[in-house]
C-alpha cells in the first residue's frame, strides 16, 4: 500500500508578483510504506519545496497529497496530525533547539501530541537511544552540546513523535566523515526497526547508493525519474546531463566496462565492487 | 507570510530617481514632507501632490508596490480620516445630537488624509529607489558634521546598515525556525493572545541564540579584515553630485516656491 501518493502537484510562489516563480511543476510519485527513498537533485530543483509539500507546511498551488489515501488538506484544521505522521528533519536542525535541557526539547514534539507523561518518557529515551544520545545528555542544555550532539539531539526531537514517514533534509551536511557514516547507519538502523517510511534529501550520491532502496530525481521542479536505485544510477549519462553525478565507484566500473572489461556495473559500494572485479577476476 | 513587507524594500531599476544621489534624496524627501504640512490651501496641497505623484510615476515603479505600502498604514489614515470629521469648527452641515459635522471638520480630514497617504508614498521612493547602503552611506555624508560634538556617525551608520543587511536574513530565518517547531506540531495559529506568545517562545529562543552566534561571527569576520571604525577609511562606491541632482533641486525648488506663493496669496483653508 503506498503511504504517500502525491497526484500533479504544482507550486507557484508570489502568484501575481514580479517575482512569481514555479517552483514544482506536475510532479506525481508514490512512495509504498517501508520505502526508504533518495531524493536527489541539483540546489533549486525543488526538493525542499516538495518535502514541505509532503507535511503541510506548504499549500499545493493545484494538486493533491494523499496520506495513507486521504487528502492532507481535506480539513486544514487537522492539518497539524499530518505533521505529527510525517516527521520532518529540516537543513541544519540544530538551530531549532530552544529548551533549557535535551530531554524537554526531544519531548516537544510528542507534548504537542499530547501524549501521556509514560508515553513521552518513553519515546524520549527511545529516540535518543536510536540517534545514539547517552543518558546523562538528556539533562544537559542543548546548547552545551557539541555540534554533532546537537544534530542528533533534533533529529531524536522528529523521532519521538514516531512518524509514519520520516524525511531528512541533508541531515550528514557539516558533518565530519565519520559522524556522518555514523548518524547514517543510525538513519538505516532506526528505519530497520521501525520499518516505516523514511525519505532522506542528500547531495551525496555515495550516501544515497549506500542506503536508499529508491531514488527520486527532480530537476527544474520536475520529477525526472523514480526508480530502483540501481537502475537510476545505471544511466549516468541522463543524470550528468543535469548536473548530478553518480557514485564514484558506479563511474568506476562502468569506466571498466568502457574499456572492455565485462564487469557487472549494477554496483553502488566499494564492497560490491571488489566483489565484482575477485569474481571478474576468477573466471 | 512574513515575506510579504514591502514597507521599505529596494527595487532596483534605472530610473532618474534611482540615479539620484542618496544624499539629495534624503535631503530632498525630508524637504517634501515639510512642504506636505506646510500647505495650507487646496492649491499648495494640489501642487506638492501633483509634484510627489510626478515623482512616484518617475521611479518607474509599478504603482501597486506603493499601495502595498499604503495597505499597512491605511488603518491609521482612515481612523485620523474619520475622526477629523467630527472635530473642526465653522458651519456646520449635519447634526445628530452632540456629533455635528462642520466644514472646518471635513477640510480637516481631506488635509489628514492626503497628508499621510502622500507622506507614505513619497518615503517609499526613497526606500524603494535607495539601496540600503546607499542610504546608510548618505546619511553618514549628511551627519557628519555631527562629528564636531563627538557623534559616533560613522559607527552609527554601520550599525544601521548591518541591521538593514540582516532583515531579510533574519526574515528568513525566522520563516526557517517556524517551519521546522510547526513540524514538531507547534501551533501558532490558534489559541487566545497569551497562548500564542507562550507559543512563540520555540522560535524566538534559537532566533537570538542565531542572531548572537551571528553577530560574533560578524564581528570577527570584520576584525580580520582589520575594520577598526571610521577614521582614514575610504570608500569602493564614492558618492557624487551630478547633474540630475541639479534637475531635481531646480524642480523641487520651484515646487517648494509655488507652495510658498500659494500660501501667501491664498487664504488658509485651515485654521
Amino acid at each position: 500500500m503506498s503511504v504517500i501518493r502525491a497526484e500533479n502537484l504544482t507550486l507557484v510562489y508570489g502568484k501575481g508578483t514580479a517575482f512569481e516563480k514555479t517552483a514544482l511543476s506536475d510532479v506525481s510519485f508514490e512512495i509504498e510504506s517501508g520505502d526508504f527513498v533518495g531524493l536527489i537533485g541539483h540546489t533549486g530543483s525543488g526538493k525542499s519545496t516538495l518535502i514541505q509539500l509532503l507535511n503541510g507546511l506548504l499549500k499545493p498551488s493545484s494538486g493533491t497529497v494523499y496520506l495513507n489515501d486521504k487528502d492532507i488538506w481535506e480539513n486544514p484544521k487537522k492539518i497539524r496530525e499530518v505533521r505529527f505522521k510525517v516527521g520532518m528533519v529540516f537543513q541544519y536542525p540544530e538551530y531549532q533547539l530552544f529548551e533549557d535541557t535535551v530531554y524537554k526539547d526531544i519531548a516537544f514534539g510528542p507534548k504537542n501530541m499530547e501524549l501521556f507523561e509514560e508515553e513521552i518518557d518513553k519515546r524520549v529515551r527511545q529516540a535518543a537511544e536510536f540517534v545514539g544520545l547517552r543518558r546523562d545528555h538528556l539533562y544537559k542544555s542543548p546548547f552545551d552540546l557539541s555540534g554533532g550532539e546537537k544534530r542528533r539531539a533534533a533529529i531524536a526531537g522528529v523521532i519521538a513523535m514516531d512518524p509514519d514517514v520520516l524525511i531528512l533534509d541533508e541531515p550528514t551536511a557539516g558533518l565530519d566523515p565519520l559522524g556522518r557514516d555514523a548518524l547514517l547507519s543510525q538513519i538505516r538502523d532506526y528505519h530497520n526497526v521501525r520499518k516505516n517510511t523514511v525519505i532522506l534529501v542528500s547531495h551525496s550520491m555515495e550516501d544515497i547508493a549506500r542506503i536508499a532502496d529508491k531514488i527520486l530525481v527532480m530537476n527544474h521542479g520536475k520529477k525526472i525519474m523514480f526508480d530502483k536505485t540501481e537502475k537510476v544510477f545505471s544511466k549516468g549519462t541522463e543524470l550528468e546531463e543535469i548536473g548530478l553525478r553518480i557514485p564514484q565507484i558506479t563511474k568506476i566500473m562502468l569506466m571498466l566496462k568502457q574499456r572492455g572489461v565485462d564487469v557487472n556495473t549494477n554496483i553502488l559500494t566499494v564492497e560490491q565492487a571488489f566483489n565484482e572485479i575477485v569474481n571478474y577476476l576468477g573466471t | 507570510m512574513v515575506r510579504d513587507v514591502t514597507l521599505g524594500q529596494f527595487m532596483p531599476g534605472n530610473s532618474i530617481i534611482h540615479s539620484l544621489d542618496a544624499r539629495s534624496k534624503i535631503l530632498l524627501l525630508i524637504a517634501y514632507i515639510v512642504f506636505i504640512f506646510i500647505a495650507k490651501n487646496y492649491l499648495s496641497l494640489l501642487i506638492i501632490t501633483a509634484a510627489s505623484l510626478l515623482v512616484i510615476f518617475s521611479t518607474k515603479i509599478k504603482f501597486k508596490f506603493y499601495l502595498k505600502s499604503m495597505k499597512v498604514i491605511l488603518f491609521v489614515v482612515l481612523f485620523t480620516g474619520i475622526l477629523n470629521i467630527f472635530y473642526g469648527s465653522g458651519e456646520v452641515l449635519w447634526q445628530l445630537g452632540f456629533v455635528k459635522i462642520t466644514e472646518g471638520g471635513i477640510n480637516n480630514a481631506i488635509f489628514v488624509t492626503i497628508r499621510i497617504a502622500t507622506l507614505v508614498l513619497i518615503s517609499s521612493v526613497l526606500t524603494f529607489t535607495t539601496s540600503p547602503s546607499d542610504l546608510t552611506d548618505g546619511l553618514e555624508r549628511i551627519l557628519k558634521p555631527l562629528t564636531v560634538f563627538h557623534i559616533k556617525v560613522h559607527e552609527i551608520a554601520m550599525m544601521m546598515t548591518i541591521a538593514l543587511r540582516f532583515i531579510p536574513v533574519l526574515l528568513e530565518e525566522t520563516d526557517k525556525i517556524m517551519n521546522a517547531q510547526k513540524a514538531r506540531g507547534a501551533d501558532m495559529e490558534s489559541g487566545n493572545v497569551f497562548q500564542r506568545i507562550k507559543a512563540l517562545i520555540p522560535v524566538l529562543i534559537p532566533l537570538f541564540v542565531s542572531s548572537f552566534r551571528r553577530a560574533n561571527d560578524l564581528a570577527t569576520a570584520m576584525e580580520c579584515r582589520c575594520y577598526h571604525g571610521g577614521s582614514g577609511r575610504t570608500r569602493m562606491k564614492v558618492l557624487r553630485f551630478s547633474i540630475l541632482d541639479l534637475f531635481a533641486l531646480t524642480f523641487s525648488l520651484i515646487i517648494f516656491v509655488g507652495v510658498i506663493l500659494c500660501n501667501i496669496y491664498i487664504p488658509a483653508t485651515l485654521r
